[in-house]
């Protein structure tokens, strides 16, 4: 059992054993009895958010790296291509995909709060909802890359996009090269939750060399 | 023009972005769940969801884990819809 | 006012009190339409119980920022035409 003094510092406790914890249980406890929420409905929702990862995000992008008419339709109805592969896209109303290309390389934020296409992605990083994340991604998306480790290219434009309505965006990674003899499960394997943020590259494949 | 405490984009700020990943605990995925069935009862959807959030004082925002302002917000805007009646949360809290 | 894509736009440079979804470092800028997303629920209302409607044109504005070129998703009403 962890111990906290008076003199810890003023940190919010995320472990299920502090006081938000105890509210979060006993707001659920309160809203059930009161029936103003049902049980069944809340775990429902919790078996959803906990199903999400970014692994229906990279199946996206890998069948829109090897297809180009899916690519297309990808850009042009993420939400609709999204269903054509069986998946769920999430209540959000509407997902833009973007695409990098050799001139072009994409960044997404939320400014204003978290928005993130959760559905597709899975719950958003902890920094990406960060007070800094929020503010330099805009004031500085070039010194944000370069502590994610990114280094664009000679004369790629950077585009920074603030997710500040109902739209939700999401990254077309460029597929890396030495992947031409790879497969789209094995592509899909590349494909990173940060690579469709737009705050790393996919990953090299095993095989590459440097 | 001075800009409300959620509106960061732009915020004077040299902090580096901590990127830790931090796995959701068990009652954040819960509050998440929440607001997900109260919007689904029609007590509270996601602009109201912000604006509980954005109606904190300042350095409370600034202080609370992200979730923390999540159950600020529904405790907020359910009490102003008078599911939740003052201090009831509390109440319960300590029994 | 209704824009298309290409249009050269400025963002309001007034204060608004409650929720709003037009960020601060945006307000007063100049920019211009790249997508016409379609109209939504007006979350300016919706946040304090109303239906949000009648719903509202919502664009995706570009603005060439010293930073970058950054896109913003910004309603109808908060946009003037600029030449």
């Amino acid at each position: 059992m962890s111990e906290h003094g008076h003199d810890h510092p003023h940190e919010p406790i995320a472990g299920d054993d502090g006081p938000a914890a105890a509210r979060a249980r006993a707001l659920e406890e309160l809203l059930v009895e009161k029936d103003v929420v049902q049980r069944e409905d809340v775990r429902r929702n919790v078996d959803w958010l906990v199903s999400r990862s970014p692994a229906d995000g990279a199946r996206l992008v890998a069948r829109a790296w090897v297809d180009p008419v899916f690519r297309d339709r990808l850009l042009q109805d993420a939400r609709a291509a999204a269903l054509d592969l069986g998946l769920d896209p999430g209540p959000s109303p509407v997902v833009v995909a973007v695409e990098n290309t050799e001139q072009v390389h994409y960044m997404v934020v939320c400014t204003l709060c978290s928005c993130y296409p959760r559905a597709l992605l899975g719950p958003p990083p902890a920094w990406y909802k960060s007070l800094p994340y929020r503010s330099r991604a805009v004031s500085d998306p070039r010194g944000v890359l370069e502590e994610f480790g990114v280094e664009l290219g000679e004369g790629v434009e950077l585009r920074v996009l603030d997710s500040t309505a109902d739209i939700r965006y999401l990254v077309i990674p460029r597929r890396p090269e030495g992947t031409a003899d790879l497969g789209e499960e094995e592509l899909a394997a590349l494909i990173t939750r940060d690579s469709m943020i737009g705050v790393a590259e996919p990953v090299a494949p095993a095989s590459a060399t440097a | 023009m001075k800009q409300a405490v959620h509106d960061r984009g732009a915020w004077p700020t040299d902090a580096p972005i901590d990127r830790t990943e931090h796995e959701l605990a068990d009652w954040e995925v819960l509050t998440d769940a929440l607001v997900h069935s109260l919007a689904g009862e029609g007590l509270m959807n996601v602009d109201e969801l912000r604006r509980g959030i954005e109606s904190m004082p300042p350095d409370a925002y600034e202080r609370a884990s992200y979730y923390e302002r999540w159950l600020y917000s529904i405790e907020t805007i359910l009490a102003e819809k008078g599911v939740l009646a003052p201090g009831e949360l509390d109440a319960r809290l300590e029994t | 006012m209704t824009f298309r894509v290409g249009d050269r736009v400025r963002v309001a440079d007034r204060v608004h009190e409650g929720h709003h979804r037009t960020p601060g470092y945006v307000k007063g800028r100049s920019g211009w339409i790249e997508r016409v997303h379609g109209s939504f629920t007006n979350p300016e209302t919706r946040a304090y119980g109303s239906d949000g409607l009648p719903e509202r044109v919502l664009y995706q504005v570009v603005f060439d920022l010293e930073a970058a070129r950054t896109y913003v998703d910004v309603f109808e009403h908060w946009l003037e035409a600029e030449r």
